[in-house]
């Protein structure tokens, strides 16, 4: 067992993760939670409509057979882009008045190593973590054994974390 | 307008949409978009098994499990309501070569013929689904983040270690796809 010398705080726990830092100070009635189900149902139909969590498209992708993935990647990255920068650069506030913070992502070498092995995944499955959700609402049940095992993966990263090179 | 939306929808439609993902999420409540972290989350939630990785306040982070139910909800909605008219269209050249593995279906937007509870018995199946769902659950955690939480929000931010984990899971796909995928379809 992992002695604790250095006693994590929640907030370091989470950082150790690129994209769990988000901090609200707010607490919010769980009814506010609707709107990022909302969200979650609109980003899902263009998921399936634009046909990016198909296992056909994917493979396309990577066969270089097709433009259409790397319209949707690239034209996605290129509105992320305008609209970070638009709040930079006009300061602006969230729906309740706090200041929108942005987390800088540091390197480590679980980018590459890791990154690579989501590749690997990416291609076989056809779908990353988002897709898998979309495919099972579509009626392909089965997926919920891959998302099973994309949990177990997680589980498994976290047991050996601390032995694996970052 | 049922009919224009059955239709499937071109990449400049539906790019910019996921891109509005990232400031809808940040100016509806300060979060990052990020899909992977769903998977921790629910690792924190129901099996933390006193792994350090895991002991964080999870429900703080509820709104991403909504979120990914919604994307869940969204499916059942577009299938339901704004089906597609016709099998999917692919590459003639995709369409010959998955044909050689006996990929014929294209009805679904995943693979009947390998992508299926019968095919989960088949070894083929059996390591696209469970082999390739444990890969992208332990690569997107050691990595940080998936498409959307580097590919989408870190370049957005202009992350560089985003470009570096995008650029790594483009070459592990392109990998997989032309130089493993086709022994393991053989199978």
């Amino acid at each position: 067992m992992r002695t604790d010398v250095n006693k994590a705080t929640d907030f370091d726990v989470r950082l150790q993760d690129a994209i769990c830092v988000n901090e609200s100070h707010l607490q919010h009635k769980w009814y506010h939670n609707l709107k990022y189900l909302i969200t979650g149902i609109l980003f899902g139909i263009v998921f399936v409509k634009a046909e990016i969590i198909s296992w056909f498209r994917i493979q396309e992708m990577f066969r270089l057979q097709s433009f259409h993935m790397y319209g949707v990647i690239g034209s996605a990255v290129v509105t992320g882009m305008l609209s970070v920068w638009l709040i930079k650069k006009f300061n602006l506030k969230t729906i309740y008045g706090e200041v929108i913070e942005f987390h800088p992502k540091k390197f480590n070498k679980g980018q590459i190593y890791g990154g690579l092995i989501f590749g690997l995944g990416w291609a076989l499955t056809g779908a990353c973590p988002g897709p898998l959700f979309a495919q099972i609402g579509t009626g392909a049940t089965v997926v919920i054994i891959t998302l099973l095992s994309a949990i177990a993966g997680t589980w498994v990263y976290g047991l050996l974390r601390e032995r694996l090179p970052h | 307008m049922i009919e224009f939306l059955k239709q499937p929808w071109p990449w400049y439609v539906a790019g910019p949409l996921i891109g509005l993902t990232v400031p809808a999420l940040l100016l509806l409540g300060n979060k990052s978009f990020g899909i992977s972290s769903s998977l921790r989350h629910i690792c924190a939630a129901c099996m933390p098994a006193n792994i350090p990785f895991f002991q964080y306040n999870w429900k703080k982070e509820i709104w991403n499990l909504v979120f990914v139910s919604g994307i869940l909800l969204g499916g059942i909605i577009a299938v339901n309501l704004l089906p597609n008219t016709g099998p999917i269209q692919v590459n003639p050249h995709l369409t010959a070569d998955l044909a050689r593995y006996g990929i014929t279906n294209f009805s679904n937007l995943v693979p009947q013929d390998v992508i299926s509870w019968p095919a989960l018995f088949s070894a083929r199946g059996f390591i696209m689904m469970v082999g390739g769902g444990f890969l992208v659950g332990f690569g997107t955690r050691y990595a940080g983040g998936c498409t959307s939480g580097h590919a989408i929000m870190g370049l957005s931010n202009l992350q560089w270690p985003s470009l570096v984990a995008t650029i790594c899971f483009m070459a592990g796909g392109f990998v997989m796809a032309n130089l493993i995928l086709p022994f393991i379809l053989s199978l």
